[in-house]
């Protein structure tokens, strides 16, 4: 190294570089912890955090040796892909984006004389696939690299554009980076509960999460926004953190989305169909819905249902990728299913497999699912999975269990959340009361 | 105080007013549908008829482009990206092919001795490659053609010869290059070639033979079957439009610049084009520097400077030109950030793509299996800074 590099810390991990702020970026550095420890296999010593509730620790019986070789493994099983990768991946793609297309020219066509019932039921039922297939299996994959080594500008993680109120960027921001590298860490993965419900034991409950059932069915009904209202993190400007600069510029952003997507679906398309304009609105307005909902339970399978652990904060302090694989694995859960069922949810039926290797292309995921389930019994680590259905209804049941206080002995959990609400109630009465001094 | 208060409140009311009655004057010409961007300085100036169109199909089909379904159907059509179907692909020596390709109605022809890039997708990844044009400019049925040859290890070459097929479409660019003919044209001309080299002068021959009367061709291989195009060229030699010196360097050896002298007396008289290997384009460069008569010597490189690969380089970045020497294990958005680079940035750990930027030019090495990823100029490959360190020299765009 010369001089001019010698001033600067070049350590792999940076653990002494200065992290100068991009505008509008925050530093996802901090000078005690070096994130690139992800990107060794390296462990010194296996460190058990426990978590409030006193659950036990899932992987307490894998040694540092363990953790090492589970790593290598793994980044094997990716290596074997990526090497493999190739023309037949490419064309899936392709196949994928052509027939998305073609689906939705033809719905929309049918669409134009949504007056007539039977196209009505036709064209609606088709734009609605047609919008599942975008958002799944090629919005939310193209958008998280995993067709970038292509090399095709149209087909690009930085390029693409999804039919979703939430801009492509935001989203990238929010999902990719904060979701995948942060997963299930309590306090750090905003989609645990996304920010409103409480998911899990782990959590602290407040009074607030009584309605979480709610919630999560308005959710699940205007589930587009939702995802922009997360991407843009109003609950962070609500309680008065996050930049105010970056949320005028990022609101600005997913107005003018919101915008352009509603004026499409509610003015544009209805305008063209003349006498149908009700119709269409209606069919647009019906397909948004049928999405949302699809995409919200398919969704609330990758993290929330039975089974999926979670991580104390602490607990991933020095994290090398042997450990982050463990946090990959056993807090996600897969759906069983028909091959439709994987196209339609985007291959996030293989969620367990996503978190491992986000960038690996989606068609590839179905592979490398048994070797994945392998390794994990090998290693005693629970692979949850379990056909729609149940998975849904899981999820369900634990948005709804939750919404009450985690249980005490001896007592009902509808007493310990009365108790908390009283005690709320009085300290509220109490500060307003005037305070008299003399 | 309310005196004040009221003079306030009235002067507020009229301005809301006056600018209601601006609003609604020209609300014939504003649209709240689709906002209609006018050229500054003549507000009142109507779009035209093909904008409007075009504004609506885009808000039609937004979040796509109208393009987006129009390459579905049409992907040749005028104003797309340059594409272009190819036609036929035939031998020329063992390992040297002629593609001929017919290309999109954006194709603004060529001068002969240009060269053009084209796009192919090889085991699913796009490879941008630079062949010389061999084809007339006014052909009927407005196909080009290019003639490429397998080089040792070449992913591109050696896909183009073996395994493309007709009516496969590839990507291009348009035409570009000076290594081209003067108007008007030489009176004594030499062209110096080895190897697929004859490719831009094979265009400028089938193109201006008639228009040139004293032409020496000096061509060299290294069998006598690998000779690219040699029927064509020995036939203009019998007809007396062409003198040929065909040379086959593994028996004969390559043609030094010495040999000059006996070859074509005359060559310091002529004017000369030149395209082969580097050793042999360096060469023939310092003889004419030599000589003082560069200007006569124009000169095509084919390959262009080899990328070194290895452990760490040099990186600059982008227009900010810092430059910082980073080593083999670090990643290239540390040693950026070190250096005081403004990057993008992520999960640092190689799986947001949060800082993926394109590598103008270089290599890079990923941190986590080793893989080599090489862009030429014109490239712009993206690569994910974070898990990525320079192999080599490296020009980081941001």
């Amino acid at each position: 190294m010369t001089a001019t590099a010698e001033k600067f810390d070049l350590t792999i991990d940076g653990t002494a570089a200065s992290t100068p702020k991009a505008p509008g970026v925050p530093s996802a550095r901090s000078a005690t912890r070096p994130t690139n420890t992800r990107l060794s296999t390296a462990i010194a010593e296996r460190r058990h955090v426990p978590k409030r509730s006193g659950k036990a620790d899932p992987t307490a019986h894998l040694t540092a040796e363990d953790v090492e070789a589970l790593a290598m493994e793994l980044d094997e099983l990716r290596q074997g892909v990526l090497e493999s990768r190739g023309v037949e991946d490419a064309a899936y793609i392709r196949k994928v984006i052509d027939v998305q297309r073609k689906i939705e020219l033809a719905s929309r066509a049918v669409l134009l004389f949504a007056i007539f019932p039977p196209a009505w039921i036709v064209g609606t039922a088709g734009l609605s696939v047609a919008k599942i297939l975008d958002n799944m299996e090629v919005g939310h994959n193209i958008l998280h690299g995993q067709w970038d080594w292509m090399r095709d500008p149209k087909i690009h993680s930085t390029t693409w554009e999804w039919d979703s109120a939430t801009p492509a960027a935001l989203w990238k921001h929010s999902h990719n980076e904060l979701h995948h590298t942060w997963t299930n860490v309590i306090g750090k993965d905003n989609d645990l509960g996304y920010g409103i419900m409480r998911v899990d034991e782990d959590q602290r409950w407040t009074p607030a999460y009584l309605g979480q059932p709610i919630y999560n069915f308005l959710n699940m009904c205007f589930f587009q926004y939702g995802i922009a209202a997360y991407d843009l993190e109003i609950g962070k400007q609500l309680a008065g953190r996050g930049d105010k600069e970056d949320f005028k510029r990022n609101g600005k952003m997913v107005l003018r989305k919101v915008g352009r997507q509603a004026r499409k679906d509610y003015l544009l398309h209805p305008l063209l169909s003349g006498p149908s304009f009700l119709h269409t609105m209606a069919a647009n307005a019906t397909a948004n819905f049928v999405r949302n909902v699809w995409t919200h339970s398919i969704i609330m399978c990758g993290h929330f249902p039975a089974g999926v652990e979670t991580f104390a904060r602490a607990s991933i302090d020095g994290e090398s990728r042997g450990e982050w694989y463990l946090r990959q694995m056993l807090g996600s859960a897969n759906i069983s299913g028909s091959k439709a069922l994987h196209i339609m949810s985007g291959n996030l039926s293989h969620q367990i497999e996503h978190h491992l290797f986000p960038d690996l292309p989606s068609n590839r995921y179905g592979e490398i699912a048994p070797r994945v389930q392998e390794i994990c019994e090998r290693y005693g680590l629970t692979y949850t999975t379990g056909p729609l259905y149940k998975q849904v209804a899981s999820a369900w049941g634990q948005v709804i269990s939750l919404s009450l206080p985690n249980p005490e002995p001896g007592r009902r959990r509808v007493g310990i959340a009365a108790q908390q609400i009283g005690k709320q109630v009085r300290r509220k009465l109490r500060n307003r009361r005037p305070v008299r001094t003399a | 105080m309310f005196v004040l208060c009221e003079q306030f409140g009235a002067r507020f009311s009229r301005a809301l007013v006056r600018k209601l009655a601006y609003l609604i004057a020209h609300s014939g010409t504003m649209t709240a549908v689709l906002p209609l961007r006018t050229t500054p300085g003549s507000t009142r100036s109507r779009p035209s008829l093909r904008t409007v169109l075009r504004r609506v199909a885009e808000a039609v089909v937004t979040p796509v482009l109208p393009d987006d379904y129009l390459d579905l159907i049409a992907p040749m059509r005028a104003g797309a990206d340059l594409r272009g179907r190819v036609v036929s692909v035939t031998p020329e020596t063992r390992d040297a092919v002629t593609v001929r390709i017919k290309p999109g109605r954006s194709w603004a022809g060529h001068v002969p001795g240009q060269y053009i890039r084209i796009g192919v997708d090889v085991d699913g990844v796009r490879n941008w490659r630079a062949y010389s044009l061999t084809s007339p400019v006014d052909a009927s049925d407005g196909i080009i053609s290019i003639c490429v040859k397998a080089i040792p290890d070449g992913k591109v070459s050696n896909h183009v010869v073996r395994a493309l097929q007709p009516g496969t479409l590839i990507h291009l660019d348009q035409a570009t290059g000076d290594f081209t003919l003067p108007s008007p044209r030489p009176a004594r001309a030499l062209f110096v070639t080895a190897g697929s080299g004859v490719t831009p002068v094979m265009g400028m021959l089938r193109n201006h033979l008639d228009e040139l009367h004293d032409v020496v061709v000096i061509h060299s291989a290294p069998t006598e079957p690998d000779v690219i195009f040699a029927a064509e060229l020995r036939e203009w030699a019998e007809a007396g439009r062409i003198r040929l010196v065909e040379r086959h360097t593994d028996t004969q050896g390559m043609v030094g610049t010495d040999a000059l002298d006996e070859l074509v007396p005359d060559w310091r008289f002529r004017e000369t084009w030149a395209c082969g290997p580097t050793g042999m384009l360096d060469a023939f460069e310092a003889a004419w520097a030599d000589a003082e008569i560069t200007d006569r010597l124009h000169t095509e490189r084919f390959r262009p400077v080899i990328i070194a690969e290895g452990e760490g380089g040099t990186v600059t970045f982008g227009t900010q030109r810092i430059t910082v020497d980073a080593d083999g294990a670090t990643p290239i958005l540390d040693a950026g950030e070190a250096a005081g680079v403004l990057m993008p940035s992520g999960c640092r750990m190689g799986i947001c793509f949060g800082c993926v930027v394109p590598l103008k030019e270089g290599a890079v090495r990923d941190l986590r299996n080793g893989d080599l990823t090489i862009a030429a100029k014109g490239d712009g490959i993206r690569i994910q800074t974070c898990v990525s360190a320079a192999a080599g020299h490296c020009e980081i765009d941001l």
